[in-house]
């Protein structure tokens, strides 16, 4: 019973999705990378960290202009972006990624719920720290 | 051979009936809601569009699945009968992306082949346990990717067969779990 109330509560958050921008500032705030691991789980049917699959590899992601690992074959529309990836970028583009760049590839809803968002690129931020991604060129 | 054209056929109830008597193959509820709603497809512009994006994403790690299952079992470190358990699943993965490499040609989409490489982190597979650990992260993955796309698809027979194909994803991934003495099914909800 309890978990059925934690799981609606988190739909009620994904409900509210988008409201107050403060409240995004307060998930980055308390961002949890750990919870964001558990999170990176749904992203492994079609990304690694270290190299490119379905989708292009994770590691360094944060500055890189969207659509310009090499030899990665994008969707005509993620190369005309011009997005480049940030927290603020990949917040927004995570929230809806066919709104946000509609023609994406990448057909998923999103993670509509910005405290899973934010511990998601908190653990990609630090991801990118890691030596697995640091040893790459 | 396609189940369209047998139904193009003069007699198409009747040849149907002897294709499937002849050669054994049932189509699933899923396969035939893949394949069904052509015409509604075609009306649909860059919905239809976008739903061949989507299937043409889903085929690609449907690929990429079929050849991680062969590193598996050519790795000679699955013992029976689990190396037969992972021959069915990526059996089942070939199913997967069979139909839907039809439904994106039968779409007007081109369908992606798989690639001549993949690059699959084998040096961390040393046991019949590390094999089924990834190929449960791969499965928890897919389920995951089928649930994202769900909502997004324009056409709801696609989404309702992406749907079929996602519990199938969720039982590899369920037994996998339970072969390496892990809960089978680890919370009410998946996400």
């Amino acid at each position: 019973m309890v978990r059925l109330a934690g799981m609606l509560a988190g739909i009620a958050l994904a409900l509210a999705a988008g409201a107050a921008p403060a409240a995004s500032k307060d998930a980055a705030a308390r961002a949890d990378p750990k919870a964001g691991e558990a999170i990176y789980a749904r992203c492994l049917a079609c990304h690694a960290l270290a190299y490119d699959r379905t989708g292009p590899r994770h590691c360094g992601l944060f500055g890189r202009r969207a659509g310009s690992v090499k030899d990665f074959l994008y969707s005509d529309a993620m190369r005309r972006s011009k997005i480049v990836w940030s927290e603020k970028t990949l917040d927004r583009f995570l929230a809806n990624p066919l709104k946000a760049v509609p023609g994406t590839a990448m057909g998923y809803a999103g993670v509509t719920d910005r405290k899973e968002r934010a511990d998601l690129i908190a653990y990609l931020e630090q991801a990118n720290a890691s030596p697995e991604c640091r040893k790459l060129p | 051979m396609s189940f369209l054209i047998l139904g193009n056929a003069p007699n198409a109830l009747e040849a149907r009936r002897s294709f499937l008597g002849k050669s054994g193959l049932l189509l699933s509820g899923a396969a035939v809601a893949l394949l069904a709603g052509q015409e509604a497809l075609a009306k649909g512009g860059k919905s239809a569009a976008s739903d061949v994006r989507i299937l043409n994403s889903a085929l690609g790690a449907e690929l990429e699945a079929i050849a991680a299952y062969q590193v598996g079992a050519d790795s000679g470190l699955l013992q029976k009968p689990v190396l037969d358990l992972a021959l069915t699943f990526q059996g089942q993965h070939k199913e997967h992306a069979e139909i839907l490499s039809k439904t994106i040609a039968k779409l007007g989409g081109k369908p992606v082949s798989a690639k001549d490489k993949y690059s699959f982190p084998t040096d961390t597979l040393k046991t019949q346990a590390d094999v089924l650990r990834f190929a449960a992260t791969l499965e928890k993955g897919a389920v995951s990717a089928y649930l994202g796309a769900v909502p997004v698809f324009g056409n709801r027979d696609l989404a309702k067969a992406a749907a079929s194909i996602l519990g199938d994803e969720a039982m590899h991934w369920a037994i996998l779990r339970n072969a390496l003495g892990e809960a089978p099914v680890p919370s009410a909800f998946m996400s």
